[in-house]
């Protein structure tokens, strides 16, 4: 493999970094109104968006990029492949850090939803102040293991067509027959962007077992 | 908008979709096979008194578990022919399942196991119950209870990943549900329909899960 075909497989590594970025932050920002919206108390809004999470979590990925990229196109929405793709993440990003915050939120001890209710504060300021910071730290283990699934994830955007790093390995391995060359150094530009959060993820979930104890 | 709709294509590729969805379920009751296989022979790896074998399971896990499955299945799919198996895609996918969800596997049954004190054992014995009773009652049991949840969920995840084995063309769903589209270009009724199969076929798994769960694990009393 010459440095041509190893910079081919850098700007697919970019995309997927820019892929994985969009799909966190977006899904984030929506998944935080997904999970504001699960814990509203308001059984109408809680039914809805815990339908929103089961149809996410109880298709394929691949699917999800399928139905939404084709289905934007429907809609009329001339659109880049990397935007339809990138759409696709968000909206699945947003249904699992949804559930996982929502989890968080409701693992903050109820006492203190009851004194910040005592002591009248807002909605917003109740959360803002007094829940979130909690959920935060009880769900930084499980949103950092996500992410390394959202990374993974990202491989998908191959199948449908948009080059990234996965892709980028397919074309390079068509063009000079090693695909086990490829494949592994594929492997391995994944994993060096895994393995650290993984391991961060899992120092995470130690500290807060041992500060919980 | 001025798209109509049309699911002909869909309606009349129903029966090659009906059947394929047995192809989807041989792929994941396949994988999950060789994944409790994998899983019980890791943990026993895992813990052995042998360095270079836990050091192995060890570097096993991490590998597979920070890495996609795509990438995965691409290279057992292009590795296997080098080492002198040829196999077909869909034999080759059950293995690229397994292996994925093996590792998963190894680090949820190791959980259930360090999940029993050695007191508890003791305790089992010192009331006179017989090696084999402690072993089903105090050992297995619950750490079937322990680990049922998570290995569970992990096999309806795994269903859902036997999806991506459609890119080495695996007999599967997507595989014959690309083949449809290819032929109609009706892309969106096509995986409209079958994203609907998948959310029919993770629910089934989990209602079923969840039956045995409350049938063999649940505690008489809470």
């Amino acid at each position: 493999m010459g440095e041509g075909e190893f910079l081919f497989l850098l700007a697919g590594l970019k995309w997927t970094i820019a892929l994985s970025a969009i799909g966190f932050v977006g899904g984030g920002v929506a998944g935080l109104g997904v999970a504001l919206l699960r814990t509203s108390g308001i059984p109408m809004l809680e039914r809805i968006t815990a339908s929103y999470i089961a149809l996410f979590q109880g298709t394929p990925l691949l699917m999800q990029l399928f139905v939404v990229y084709y289905g934007l196109a429907l809609l009329g929405l001339r659109l880049d492949a990397w935007v339809a793709v990138a759409i696709g993440f968000t909206l699945h990003a947003s249904a699992y850090l949804g559930e996982i915050w929502r989890g968080s939120i409701e693992a903050v001890p109820r006492g203190q939803t009851e004194a910040a209710k005592a002591l009248s504060l807002s909605y917003v300021s109740r959360m803002k102040d007094v829940i979130l910071p909690q959920a935060i730290r009880i769900s930084l283990p499980a949103t950092v293991g996500f992410l390394v699934q959202l990374i993974k994830g990202t491989s998908l955007a191959a199948i449908v067509g948009f080059t990234e790093l996965t892709r980028a390995g397919n074309i390079v391995s068509n063009q000079i027959f090693q695909p086990l060359t490829v494949f592994a150094l594929v492997g391995a530009l994944y994993f060096l962007m895994c393995w650290p959060l993984s391991i961060y993820g899992a120092h995470l979930e130690r500290r807060f077992a041992v500060s919980s104890r | 908008m001025n798209y109509q709709l049309d699911f002909t294509p869909v309606i009349e590729g129903m029966p090659a979709l009906l059947s394929a969805c047995l192809g989807t379920f041989t792929l994941a009751l396949g994988g999950m096979a060789l994944a409790i296989v994998i899983g019980i022979g890791g943990v026993v790896l895992r813990d052995s008194h042998f360095a270079p074998a836990r050091w192995l399971v060890k570097s096993f896990v991490e590998l597979i578990r920070n890495t996609p499955f795509l990438v995965q299945i691409y290279f057992i799919y292009f590795a296997l022919p080098l080492a002198g198996v040829r196999l077909d895609p869909t034999p080759t996918a059950v293995i690229a399942l397994g292996i994925n969800g093996g590792a998963y596997a190894i680090e949820i049954i190791r959980g259930g196991v360090q999940s029993i004190s050695k007191g508890q054992i003791e305790a089992g014995l010192a009331l006179g119950l017989h090696k084999a009773q402690v072993f089903r009652l105090i050992v297995l049991k619950p750490a079937l209870r322990a680990i049922f949840p998570s290995l569970t969920s992990q096999f309806v995840l795994l269903t859902l990943t036997t999806s991506i084995c459609s890119a080495i063309s695996a007999y599967e769903l997507t595989s014959v549900a690309q083949r449809i589209e290819s032929d109609s270009f009706r892309s969106f009724e096509v995986f409209g329909t079958i994203t609907l199969f998948y959310l029919v076929i993770s629910w089934v798994m989990m209602r079923f899960f969840a039956l045995i769960s409350a049938r063999y694990f649940s505690y008489p009393v809470k």
